[in-house]
């Protein structure tokens, strides 16, 4: 099917959430100064929520500002200044000789690999939906309401332990940034 | 009618080469970080991607469960390399190799 069958919005949508996406990406990749690593991880992030918005996927967009670009890249932020890294410019030196030329063909041959891989598979069998038992993915409207009885259902106990999981982090992050308490001479260990 | 999945998976696909790339040429700590964070993203798009080419929610509740994995990552790598730039002031991940053989 050529692509002017398609509406020209959806096109225009695409290609402004692609121009995000790898602006965004080689920005973090190729930018010196870490601060800016970061903010070009955020055009990244929203390029990929306009991406999600487009394949009607409402909520996980919402999540993905609110959690990626909020919180997760906040943090990255906080941590680079806290730390003063962004002063310190690390010497562009190649230890392992040929590495950027090894990781290059790498990820050629891994792309050009999954490419080729989904040029030649068919991924739409027809097979009904085995998590919400043949129920349609609803499009247009918002399927808050599905993926909310999907997780509490279908997906409890993978909700329940990444609970867990958040915990045990909070908790591993507290032991690991804390600083280290030397022993004073008036509190002695009883 | 939207553009076809394909696009999406080439896109996704390529911005996972992008975020491999630069996981495996960068030094600091905290760029790596964002390279595997770049990575997730373009799974996520695989996944929401593959959600609409199905119809199938699956896809999108595995995203939501991504993302509370990635913050608790990013959460605990971070807390190391606080701790890790205490000792040694660097983020370089050149300088931490006391294991090597």
């Amino acid at each position: 099917m050529s692509a002017v069958a398609y509406a020209v919005p959806s096109i225009l949508i695409f290609a402004t959430a692609a121009v995000l996406i790898l602006v965004g990406a080689i920005g973090v990749i190729s930018l010196k100064n870490p601060v800016h690593s970061a903010l070009s991880l955020i055009m990244t992030l929203f390029g990929v929520a306009i991406a999600f918005v487009a394949q009607s996927a409402d909520f996980l967009a919402a999540v993905q500002i609110i959690v990626y670009a909020g919180a997760i890249v906040v943090l990255f932020l906080f941590v680079i200044m806290f730390l003063g890294v962004d002063r310190r410019q690390h010497a562009n030196v190649e230890p392992l000789v040929g590495q950027r030329a090894f990781a290059g063909v790498g990820v050629v041959i891994t792309v050009a690999g999954i490419v080729a891989l989904m040029a030649k598979a068919h991924w739409v069998t027809g097979a009904m939906s085995v998590s919400t038992n043949g129920v349609a993915l609803a499009t247009g409207q918002g399927n808050v309401k599905q993926l909310g009885s999907a997780v509490f259902t279908t997906y409890l106990f993978a909700f329940e332990a990444t609970a867990a999981l958040l915990v045990i982090a909070v908790v591993g992050a507290v032991l690991l940034a804390r600083r280290e308490r030397t022993l004073q001479s008036d509190e002695v260990e009883v | 009618m939207n553009v076809p999945a394909a696009w999406y998976l080439v896109l996704a696909a390529v911005l996972f080469g992008i975020g491999a790339f630069g996981l495996l040429t960068r030094r600091s700590a905290l760029i790596m970080f964002m390279c595997i964070e770049l990575m997730l993203n373009a799974v996520n798009l695989t996944f929401v991607t593959f959600a609409r080419t199905l119809s199938d929610i699956g896809g999108q509740a595995t995203v939501f469960f991504v993302m509370v994995v990635a913050a608790a990552e990013v959460t605990v790598g971070l807390g190391i390399v606080v701790a890790v730039f205490r000792r040694r002031s660097s983020t370089s991940v050149d300088e931490l190799s006391e294991l090597k053989g």
